[in-house]
């Protein structure tokens, strides 16, 4: 995937100015916070689970190594292979050869993020694969050679008439007559499509939300049950996951799934939490013959042991975008690259370098609404600002920022000439505003004065006030 | 330097007002309402004047040597008071909740540093929580929405504080926006850096203000209701823009946040 969260700016521009985008947006700050709200509400124990969930994780971290080894050992007595991948080159590489070895020409897939993150199916396709989305949001965005816009809706930037135009454009030689004027119709019409590509995959690839050491279990988490079919129906199952995602025990795994459905969409549990360990078993009714795990690290383990280890903890929830008023605003797509909201404003510099993804950590107004229903407690707004500290430290910070901060340092450390300066100019700026009270441009001050007005100053500052006021009282 | 008032009187718990840079430049008002109603909580009070600014300017950019050197002279500034109480809560959450991470890896300063935070305190937690006010005296007509700024709800925990005052005022009506808890889009410098982002996040702010019904704007930071004012106000509507200070301490008189000087 191009990387385009250097233009931040510009893709934020457009995206504010796209009234198709913003009649979608409007959606995403009302019914996935107040599902999650209510879910909330029902569970008052939700906290402690929030806990008990962060601790699982910096255990795992800990000592991933060994859970890592551990649980490669389960996959292999299960009959499966692991892959280790460390870049996303590693990873193509690895599931390309897997396909080719399987004599595959199509492949299914369930939702991944790694798998975006991996850009694996331009390269399978580069290579004469064809790869099919099941997931309904992932097939609709493939149909229209978009990229997802939510870690979990991936198709929320859009409006469900822009849907119908593209499964009319695309699912030619049906009636031009058929009514898709219900979701439901939609997603009929969708289910028809994938039947045959599920039969006909050779080989079906999917993420997992968890990976557990003690059974060599990976686990996917789904409402659409087609990463079911994805996984049961090919001769070959991939999943493609990262490092991250490891706990220790089937127990642990069940904890943290009591939060994740709760922040995502506020279900209790999804509707489908498919646990599989290893290929199809003699006597199995159904299952792969083959079970290939390909683990990405793409920089992950070298985050373990810094200030941002606790960004790993990621659940890929999706609720920090859901109550980002950025995010709201500008939706999934601005931010460039593959993880979108707070969770990639934070991730997205560790992966591609903060030199690329520099201005994610820079938009955000800091409110802290991230941090507050993060369920793996992740401060984000915290590791933002590490970003930050970086890009400053190298000097990366545009050149505008630092040297108004310079100037502004110049008289926030010298108190005794910033009283002097305010004193002068307060009065001059409160005069410019005249009875009005407010200034309607100001130079300099654009930024400001181009969306609102500046409200003047009440003119002599408080300090000069105040030692009148004790004169007057010592008199 | 630091001159005393006319309230001194030693038994009485002693408080640097940390004015904030906003309102000692912008608004007066606030620093002279806050003065009051610490006054009434039963404390004297006493301005620094080698105060400046929290550092959050500095802070937010990753100016991490920039802001301990002013977070130095903060410290030095109020470590003769019993309490430090800023009408605001984000320049209090810096103090509060920053400081000591800003000095995490100097543990030669963590004893200084601790005792600077422990008291510290956002103007009307330090009423309600520290103080123990439940009412005021003052008087004002009219029905007010109150917006929750973001750092003194997520990082002070202020909420139910100012409501609690604001119903004991003669006269007050309160009327709750959608979403108070919802962030203005003003974020510091961030409302400059990224202007068209943070005008689209407070048009929605204005229009659930507006939608409230209510005649006047109460919030806790001035950042945030200058932000709301001029937007307001560009927008052509009417409603009046206060500190919730102002409200508490019945200092009413004077013209609202941007509004027509008579
Ligand atoms: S950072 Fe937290 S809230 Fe955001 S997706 Fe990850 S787990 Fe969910």
């Amino acid at each position: 995937m191009v990387i385009r969260s250097g233009k931040f700016k510009a893709n934020a521009r457009e995206a504010l100015a796209d009234p198709q985008l913003q009649r979608a947006m409007s959606n995403v700050g009302v019914g996935f916070v107040q599902k999650r709200r209510m879910a909330m509400d029902k569970l008052p124990e939700f906290d402690a689970l929030r806990d008990q969930a962060r601790d699982i994780k910096n255990h795992t971290f800990q000592y991933l190594d060994l859970y890592y080894e551990e649980y490669e050992k389960k996959v292999r007595e299960a009959g499966g292979h692991v892959h280790f991948a460390p870049t996303d080159g590693d990873a193509r590489d690895i599931i390309l050869d897997i396909c080719r070895n399987a004599g595959a020409h199509s492949v299914t897939k369930g939702k991944s993020m790694i798998a975006e993150e991996i850009a694996i199916n331009d390269h399978l396709e580069e290579n004469g694969i064809k790869p099919i989305e099941t997931d309904l949001g992932e097939y609709i965005i493939q149909l229209r050679g978009e990229a997802p816009s939510h870690i979990i809706a991936p198709a929320i930037h859009l409006n469900k008439d822009q849907v119908e135009a593209s499964f009319r454009e695309a699912h030619t030689g049906l009636d031009e007559n058929r009514n898709l004027d219900e979701p439901e119709s939609l997603v009929a019409e969708a289910r028809s499509m994938l039947r045959e590509a599920f039969l006909n995959a050779d080989v079906g690839i999917t993420g997992a939300n968890f990976l557990i050491a003690e059974t060599g279990t990976s686990v996917i988490v789904t409402n659409e049950g087609n990463g079911d079919l994805t996984q049961s129906l090919p001769r070959v199952h991939i999943v493609i996951t990262s490092l991250e995602k490891m706990v220790p025990t089937l127990e642990d795994a069940t904890a943290i799934l009591r939060v994740l459905a709760r922040t995502a969409t506020g279900q209790e549990m999804a509707v489908y939490n498919t646990f599989s360990t290893g290929p199809r078993r003699e006597g199995d009714p159904d299952g792969p013959e083959e079970y290939h795990v390909v683990v990405l690290d793409n920089g992950r383990s070298s985050m373990i042991g810094t200030e941002f280890q606790d960004m790993l903890r990621c659940i890929r929830c999706g609720a920090c975008m859901n109550h980002c008023p950025v995010y709201q605003s500008v939706g999934g797509h601005a931010y460039g690259w593959v993880y979108p909201g707070p969770m990639g404003s934070v991730l997205s510099p560790s992966l591609i370098g903060v030199d690329k993804a520099g201005h994610l950590p820079n938009a955000s107004t800091f409110c802290g609404r991230c941090e507050a229903v993060c369920p793996m407690r992740i401060p984000l707004p915290k590791m933002m600002r590490h970003w930050r500290e970086r890009e400053f430290e190298r000097h990366l910070s545009p050149f505008s920022v630092r040297s108004g901060l310079g100037f502004w340092k110049f008289f926030a450390t010298r108190p005794r000439l910033y009283n002097f300066t305010a004193a002068v100019a307060m009065p001059v700026l409160a005069a410019l505003a005249g009875a009005k009270g407010y200034l309607k441009a100001l130079p300099l001050a654009t930024g400001w004065t181009h969306y609102r007005n500046l409200p003047a100053p009440e003119g002599r500052t408080f300090q000069q006030q105040w030692r009148d006021h004790l004169a007057g009282v010592d008199e | 330097m630091t001159i005393p008032t006319h309230q001194a009187s030693a038994d009485k718990p002693h408080v640097g007002l940390f004015v904030t840079c906003l309102v000692d430049l912008m608004r007066p008002v606030i620093g002279f309402a806050t003065v009051d109603l610490i006054e009434k909580s039963g404390c004297r009070v006493s301005v620094p004047e080698m105060q400046t600014c929290c550092g959050q300017p500095a802070f937010n950019s990753g100016d991490r040597a920039g802001t301990k050197r002013l977070a130095r002279q903060v410290i030095a500034a109020f470590d003769e008071f019993d309490y430090v109480v800023a009408p605001s809560g984000s320049c209090a959450g810096m103090l509060k909740a920053h400081y000591g991470e800003l000095f995490a890896d100097e543990p030669g300063m963590s004893d200084t540093v601790k005792s600077f935070c422990d008291k510290t305190f956002e103007l009307v937690s330090f009423l309600v929580d520290i103080r123990g006010m439940t009412e005021v005296a003052a008087e004002f007509r009219g029905k007010v929405t109150y917006h929750d700024s973001c750092a003194g709800l997520r990082e002070l925990g202020i909420q139910a504080q100012p409501r609690a005052l604001l119903k004991s005022v003669a006269g007050l009506e309160i009327s709750e926006m959608q979403d108070p808890d919802v962030c203005c889009g003003f974020g510091g410098t961030f409302c400059v850096k990224y202007g068209d982002i943070s005008n689209a996040i407070v048009e929605k702010k204005t229009a659930n203000i507006d939608a409230s019904g209510a005649e006047v704007l109460l919030a806790g930071d001035l950042g945030c209701l200058m932000n709301m004012a001029g937007k307001l106000s560009r927008e052509g509507r009417s409603v009046e823009v206060r500190h919730v200070s102002e409200v508490l301490a019945g200092m009413t008189d004077g013209p609202a946040i941007g509004a027509k000087r008579t």
